[in-house]
């Protein structure tokens, strides 16, 4: 559609964005001689889950809030019980409880990456941007590349099955409690994993090299795509390799200098602020010392590989060492380069899994630890998307007073908005929303895999809306994709 | 008043029950089960929730508090019937603010397993969602009224087990509520974690604090048998 003023300002709508998650709307902004000002991802829904859980008492926390989400509902699970710990006072888990935490959270990540990769993602890196929209999805991918449909399904199933050992469900399930877990793992429940351990290793691999193919065979493309500069932060553990679990928080600056590191969690209102503007219910966080024109940052698997010193797996630190040496060790602000550092991470997460069903500490007994009750609580993890900072205050009668959570998309909130006005500005011909700049702006949306029912606590698919707007916000074009 | 026992008949299956017995002591003991929520071994029968409800000799009444008579022919298991326990635990369902998905005694709630028995997978009335207190003054026992379905068991547990009248009834039809009795709140009063009345409430309303989710999901109460299982398996032996 396309809306002309008689002042001849123009505004184009893309909505819904498709294959990700949630619900969102791009609007392009064009000044008074018709160039891209600005463009925007709108973030239309709204939830409210820092409210409603106030009141209510600690211990329900991680079960309640993971159904922000039907994704990676372990990441709030755990981060909450994470908070919860702090809660209680239990300053170190036991090795059983923690392990288990890990492995549940490992397989979290293992079957959201894999749905990601396979599901949302392979149609644009197997067919092409530009190819025809009728066949770029799972399904096209299906019928033209069966064995990875297959394999994106069974290690999403692995994953999940994880999820159901250590938590009780393949979703919302309730494992983990302030203080440890409510289960461990039973011989015949590791050995069922470990039995089909080798071929997900091998997938992974797999799904390693296609995306490290396509990136290094494509590298002017990707390159030129959607790359620019940006900060980075990530959880590192204290000796600085990647840790989705847990850790202190690592920002880095475009060039790979340190803007912090170790910052424990519970400081993190010391480094970290949140801006909010008014045409989306998802905020804008940055680096306090930076300010909020040069603090914004991103996160996710880009920014945890550029972010670690290494990597504590044999192959996915040789995978590292390869991704880099792309940019010569130092950070890689290719927009597209997600999906290889995504899979490094899913073959990282195999690693793991392997490594803790080898563990017998996951045979343990001992679950739950307990100290002195705290009145405040604050827990960062690396969920799939990105770090993740819940903040909880509890009054003395074990009651919710505040709640404060920033997801992974909300950091990415600000690239975001840089990527899609990146591809407006590159692919935007004319007054109107050609299929050629609703594929762009979705792939660019896409690589950083968002989480909009997440970012706003909302709940639903995402379609994409993406409007052409003029100068004085008056609509010239929109159009829907469902 | 003898002991000597006499039959009566439940969904075309006689039974033998004794003298004292309500119908649904008799038809638990013949292993027969009729879903209750009020009704609670250890507690005198009220009569409250009217879930049990049977036709006995064509007249609707409630199992827990009638009493079992000689020649009763009684309708349980009908559709007639059914639907009006369905109809009933849909409307406890909607007049409270009942979230499983999060509820801590999900898997071990009365309500919920009697709903999952009677084949509820949504309450078919409009949810009213009341606005309603939680009470966590006491250090280790919580009141959420948003669960509470009114069942009366804390008030009979804690009069005639406990000997201590924490709780009673206030309000009338849709305002009615359980509150602490003579105090604001849960922490004024002589309640102990070792009360009977801490026990007893078949949904998530009367907790003990700070232990939520310690069971994992597998090893709940209902996780693997519906309510009602354990009195039907006394018929199989």
């Amino acid at each position: 559609m396309i809306t002309t003023t008689e002042s001849g300002k123009r505004k184009v709508v893309i909505e819904p964005v498709t294959r990700v998650e949630g619900h969102g709307k791009v609007t392009i902004h064009l000044n008074e001689s018709g160039q891209v000002e600005q463009a925007r991802l709108h973030i239309v829904e709204f939830r409210g889950f820092e409210r409603f859980i106030q009141g209510r008492p600690y211990w329900e926390v991680p079960v309640l809030v993971q159904r922000l989400c039907g994704i990676c509902p372990v990441s709030h699970h755990l981060c909450a019980a994470k908070a919860m710990d702090v809660i209680v006072g239990a300053k170190e888990l036991t090795p059983t409880a923690e392990k288990i935490r890990r492995l549940m959270h490992y397989g979290q990540t293992f079957q959201s990456h894999a749905l990601h990769f396979f599901h949302l993602a392979s149609p644009d890196l197997l067919f092409g941007f530009g190819s025809d929209v009728a066949e770029r999805h799972v399904l096209g991918v299906a019928a033209k590349h069966p064995d990875l449909a297959v394999q994106g399904v069974m290690m999403r199933k692995y994953g999940q099955e994880i999820i159901k050992a250590t938590s009780g469900k393949r979703i919302h399930g309730t494992g983990a409690i302030p203080g440890g877990v409510n289960k461990n793992l039973s011989i015949e429940e590791r050995d069922v994993f470990l039995k089909d351990l080798g071929q997900m290793m091998e997938w992974s691999h797999a799904a390693l090299k296609i995306a490290r193919d396509y990136t290094v065979a494509n590298l002017e493309m990707v390159t030129d795509f959607n790359t620019f500069e940006s900060n980075h932060v990530s959880l590192v553990r204290q000796d600085g390799a990647l840790d989705l679990y847990d850790g202190g928080l690592r920002a880095i600056d475009a060039q790979g200098e340190k803007i912090f590191d170790h910052m424990h969690p519970q400081k993190y209102l010391d480094f970290i602020a949140e801006e909010v503007r008014s045409w989306s219910y998802m905020k804008f966080p940055f680096i306090k010392s930076l300010g909020t024109e040069q603090g914004w940052y991103r996160v996710g698997p880009l920014s945890r590989i550029n972010a670690c010193d290494f990597i504590d797996t044999p192959a996915a630190e040789q995978a590292r060492k390869e991704f880099m040496a792309v940019t010569s060790d130092k950070p890689n602000h290719i927009t597209m380069a997600y999906h290889w550092a995504r899979m490094i991470e899913l073959l990282h997460s195999c690693e793991k899994i392997q490594e803790l069903l080898e563990d017998p500490d996951l045979q343990g007994e001992d679950l739950v630890v307990k100290g002195d009750r705290q009145e405040e609580g604050v827990a960062i993890l690396e969920a799939p998307r990105g770090s993740l900072f819940h903040h909880y205050r509890v009054d003395e009668n074990d009651q919710v007073t505040m709640a404060n959570l920033i997801v992974s998309t909300t950091s990415n909130n600000e690239a975001m908005n840089r990527a899609v006005t990146g591809v407006a500005q590159k692919f935007l011909s004319g007054r109107e929303i050609t299929e050629g700049l609703l594929n762009h702006v979705e792939v660019a949306i896409r690589a950083y895999d968002p989480c909009l029912s997440c970012a706003t606590h909302a709940l639903g698919q995402m379609p994409l809306e993406v409007c052409l707007m003029g100068p004085d916000d008056e609509l010239i074009h929109r159009r829907v994709r469902h | 008043m003898t002991d000597a026992t006499f039959s009566i008949v439940i969904d075309d299956q006689e039974i033998s029950a004794r003298p004292g017995q309500t119908i649904l002591q008799a038809a638990d003991d013949a292993g027969l089960y009729i879903p209750r929520l009020c009704a609670h071994k250890d507690l005198v029968p009220h009569g409250s929730c009217r879930v049990c409800t049977v036709k006995v000799n064509g007249r609707p009444q409630s199992a827990c508090t009638q009493p079992a008579a000689a020649g009763q022919v009684i309708e349980s298991e009908t559709d007639e019937i059914r639907g009006v326990r369905r109809a009933i635990v849909d409307m406890l369902f909607v007049e409270g603010n009942h979230l499983c998905p999060f509820c801590e005694k999900s898997g071990d709630c009365e309500l919920q397993a009697v709903a999952y028995r009677l084949g509820i997978a949504a309450p078919k009335y409009p949810f009213l969602f009341p606005k309603r207190e939680v009470d966590a003054s006491h250090p280790k026992i919580m009141i959420d009224h948003n669960r509470c379905v009114l069942c009366g068991r804390c008030v009979r547990a804690s009069r005639d087990l406990d000997g201590k009248h924490v709780f009673d009834f206030v309000g009338r039809g849709i305002d009615k509520k359980v509150a602490v009795n003579s105090a604001a709140k849960l922490a004024d009063t002589n309640i102990d974690i070792s009360d009977k009345a801490v026990d007893v409430c078949p949904v998530g309303a009367i907790l003990r604090k700070r232990v939520g989710y310690v069971v994992p999901v597998g090893e709940r109460t209902y996780d693997h048998d519906p309510i009602g299982s354990k009195i039907e398996a006394a018929r199989e032996r």
